[in-house]
């Protein structure tokens, strides 16, 4: 059960009016490492992990929803008053086609989201460590998305996603570490 | 007949990046308020319907391209 809270988890700014960058944020929204395939992959891996952590992927896949949300919010200010025209120098001619100003989970090269992105192997370890990996990924992807643009407002929303990646990160890697621990261990303080 | 088309009025924020469309527009074709044809139309002559594709005015649904400007600016 969720409860919604109708307003964005940190504030979405776009100030210029770059169609093409509406392009290439749509990776964090239907790409391999985006915020969908995180959100599906917690939330999925989360039954079958030992209790001690099942709640910290509870926690960090609504989170991840939350960055769909402002992924979204981006990719639907800079496409909802593109012109046709512009939408096809912006190089998203093949996604009007299909599309016209629509959302869709797919990645900046229009290949539709699969949940072969995702991976439940039923080992925790195996399991935390993809989840680590997928997180390093979508920082990766929120430098280069930074790196793309010259909006210092709609920069200012990725540099919050990119560091709540790292946050989940280091979550991963403590939550590695409570399974590592061993039971008649002397804890020495 | 009436209207082919329905219009709606998305919100425009006082900061979003790029020069509103005020009016959005999506069509709503013929056969949605046909439920069964009925008997008896009236028709097109034969010449007409192969230009058409459709041998029935009732069910007779032009598209005009969105003019790629239309609906920008104003108020």
């Amino acid at each position: 059960m969720w409860i919604y809270e109708k307003k964005l988890q940190y504030p979405v700014r776009v100030s210029k009016c770059d169609v093409r960058m509406a392009k290439y944020l749509i990776e964090q929204y239907g790409g391999a490492d985006g915020e969908l395939a995180a959100a599906l992959r917690y939330m999925n891996q989360r039954y079958t992990i030992p209790n001690k952590v099942v709640g910290l992927l509870t926690d960090i896949a609504t989170e991840e929803f939350a960055h769909l949300e402002m992924i979204a919010t981006m990719v639907y200010k800079l496409t909802k008053d593109a012109t046709v025209e512009e939408l096809k120098e912006a190089g998203l001619g093949d996604h009007y086609a299909n599309h016209d100003r629509a959302l869709f989970y797919h990645n900046a090269s229009g290949v539709p989201w699969t949940a072969a992105y995702i991976q439940a192997k039923g080992d925790p370890i195996a399991d935390l460590y993809e989840d680590i990996a997928a997180e390093e990924k979508a920082r990766a992807t929120y430098q280069w998305l930074i790196d793309m643009t010259d909006d210092v407002d709609l920069q200012d929303s990725l540099k919050f996603l990119r560091e709540r990646e790292v946050v989940h990160s280091m979550r991963f890697r403590e939550a590695v570490e409570i399974l590592k621990e061993e039971r008649d261990a002397k804890k020495i303080f | 007949m009436h209207s082919q088309t329905r219009d709606y009025f998305p919100y425009v924020g006082p900061f979003d990046p790029c020069p509103p469309i005020r009016v959005k527009t999506y069509q709503v074709p013929p056969q949605l308020f046909m439920t069964f044809q009925p008997e008896n139309l009236p028709q097109y002559s034969p010449m007409e319907a192969l230009k058409l594709g459709t041998l029935w005015p009732a069910l007779f649904s032009p598209y005009d391209p969105r003019l790629s400007h239309l609906g920008r600016g104003g108020t």
